[in-house]
């Protein structure tokens, strides 16, 4: 009914052509443009962060160099010696994403990480290096991994395709997982928060009645904030289990 | 093999980024009314992945050629100057248990060499001060047969005065005594065979 108090909670995800004529030209929108603000930050970041490049660290150059380590270790160890040549890589898909989760996490930002095309494309990127590493390491065998050693030939019909579909999953489950998490944060903060809208309509009782959804919002924000580099770390940790199974002979 | 790594690398990404295309590009009906994100239709939610590559690629190759290699290289140089410093630390270390193992030996000989040197000195004084005391033994020896040599002439003369003091005493005893001088032959003989007889 016209007049009653509605909650569109996606239309935060909504995208708007920037810069005009030539922006929607150029389908510019509002997601590029955090795109590169987060590019920009993390270089940034690490730019300003190892200029000092002392021998003895201060805070801001010791938080790039922990964050270095961190995803160089966690490539090392997770993809073995030959992981160093996707160091790059994996590092890149982290914290693009974890940029564009925290940086859509402040007010009246946008989440560019809240869109499946995105995150869909970022997973297929993955999976897409890891065949084409799988193939150039492993050749025809890779295709032998549809097949489980052991396995009764009576039962291949039943099993390969199974195991097809799982493989095919892969970049579903990154993308979904990455793009629900999210969205259904994203949504919920958008939902507390047209509660203490529609709340401070009631008068004092509403206002008091508002501090449970702030309160909520308020939790949801250190929630999102675990989540954001939770997820982010779930995407670059399976691109580089993908990548080690890809790269083992 | 670097040059390789590269090449490769990048051919895989342009693998990567003809593929963002073709998946944004890719028609669906799967348009959803009730959430943006779902709405392929729109221009913008396609253009944003080839936004999303392009930016990706440019993040990538930043990464990859300038700011990974630059911290990259700042860790290393601490290993190294590290790896260096304790390098440094443990050479010294070793200069210096070897300084010490050579004091302690040096000690060891010093000592050794300074029992040696005692015990030549407490020898040489031994033997100076047994020569000294055989000397004194010598000497005291000679002196003390020399005083014996005295001694026995001078008993020798005083008893050679026995006799004769013997013999006048005698004679003045028998005079004293009886008022007749003796006949000197007779006291004499008699002084003597006293004498023989240890009487006297």
């Amino acid at each position: 009914m016209a007049g009653e108090p509605s909650i569109n909670t996606f239309g935060q995800f909504e995208l708007h052509p920037l810069l005009g004529s030539i922006g929607k030209a150029l389908c510019f929108s509002q997601a590029p443009l955090y795109m590169m603000i987060s590019v920009g930050v993390v270089l940034a970041f690490l730019y300003y962060g190892i200029k000092p490049a002392a021998i003895v660290p201060g805070r801001f150059q010791a938080s790039v160099e922990m964050s270095y380590e961190f995803i160089h270790d966690m490539t090392m160890d997770a993809i073995g010696s030959d992981g160093i040549a996707y160091f790059p890589f994996i590092f890149a898909l982290f914290f693009f994403i974890l940029a564009g989760n925290y940086i859509g996490l402040l007010p009246y930002q946008y989440t560019f990480t809240s869109h499946i095309a995105i995150t869909f494309a970022l997973a297929v990127a993955t999976f897409t290096l890891a065949i084409v590493v799988s193939i150039k390491n492993q050749g025809l065998r890779f295709f032998a991994h549809f097949m489980p050693e052991g396995v009764s030939l009576f039962l291949a019909p039943l099993l390969v395709p199974i195991e097809i579909l799982t493989f095919l999953s892969r970049p579903v489950s990154l993308a979904i997982r990455l793009f629900a998490n999210m969205v259904a944060g994203h949504v919920m903060f958008d939902i507390f928060g047209a509660f203490v809208v529609m709340l401070a309509g009631f008068g004092v009782v509403g206002d008091v009645c508002a501090i449970g959804p702030v309160a909520l919002n308020v939790a949801l924000m250190a929630f999102e904030l675990l989540v954001g580099v939770l997820q982010a770390y779930v995407f670059a940790i399976l691109a580089c289990i993908y990548l080690r199974e890809a790269v083992a002979h | 093999m670097a040059v390789i790594i590269k090449i490769y690398r990048t051919k895989v990404f342009v693998v990567l980024c003809s593929i963002f295309m073709l998946v944004s590009l890719m028609p669906t009906s799967a348009h959803a009314t009730g959430m943006p994100q779902l709405d392929f239709r729109n221009p913008l939610v396609n253009g944003q992945v080839i936004w999303g590559c392009v930016i990706f690629l440019v993040f990538y190759f930043a990464l990859s050629r300038a700011m990974l290699p630059r911290v990259g290289r700042v860790l290393e140089d601490r290993s190294k100057r590290i790896r260096d410093d304790l390098d440094i630390a443990r050479k010294a270390k070793r200069d210096t248990d070897k300084a010490i193992a050579e004091l302690q030996q040096a000690r060891k000989d010093a000592l050794i060499e300074a029992k040696e040197h005692l015990q030549s000195a407490l020898e040489e004084e031994r033997l100076a001060t047994e020569k000294r005391i055989r000397e004194v033994h010598d000497r005291l020896k000679a002196e003390i047969d020399e005083a014996e040599r005295d001694i026995s002439a001078e008993k020798e003369r005083a008893l050679g005065s026995v006799r004769d003091i013997a013999y006048e005493t005698t004679q003045l005893l028998v005079k004293r005594l009886v008022g007749v001088t003796p006949d000197n032959q007779h006291v004499q003989e008699q002084v003597e065979n006293a004498y023989s007889r240890h009487l006297i």
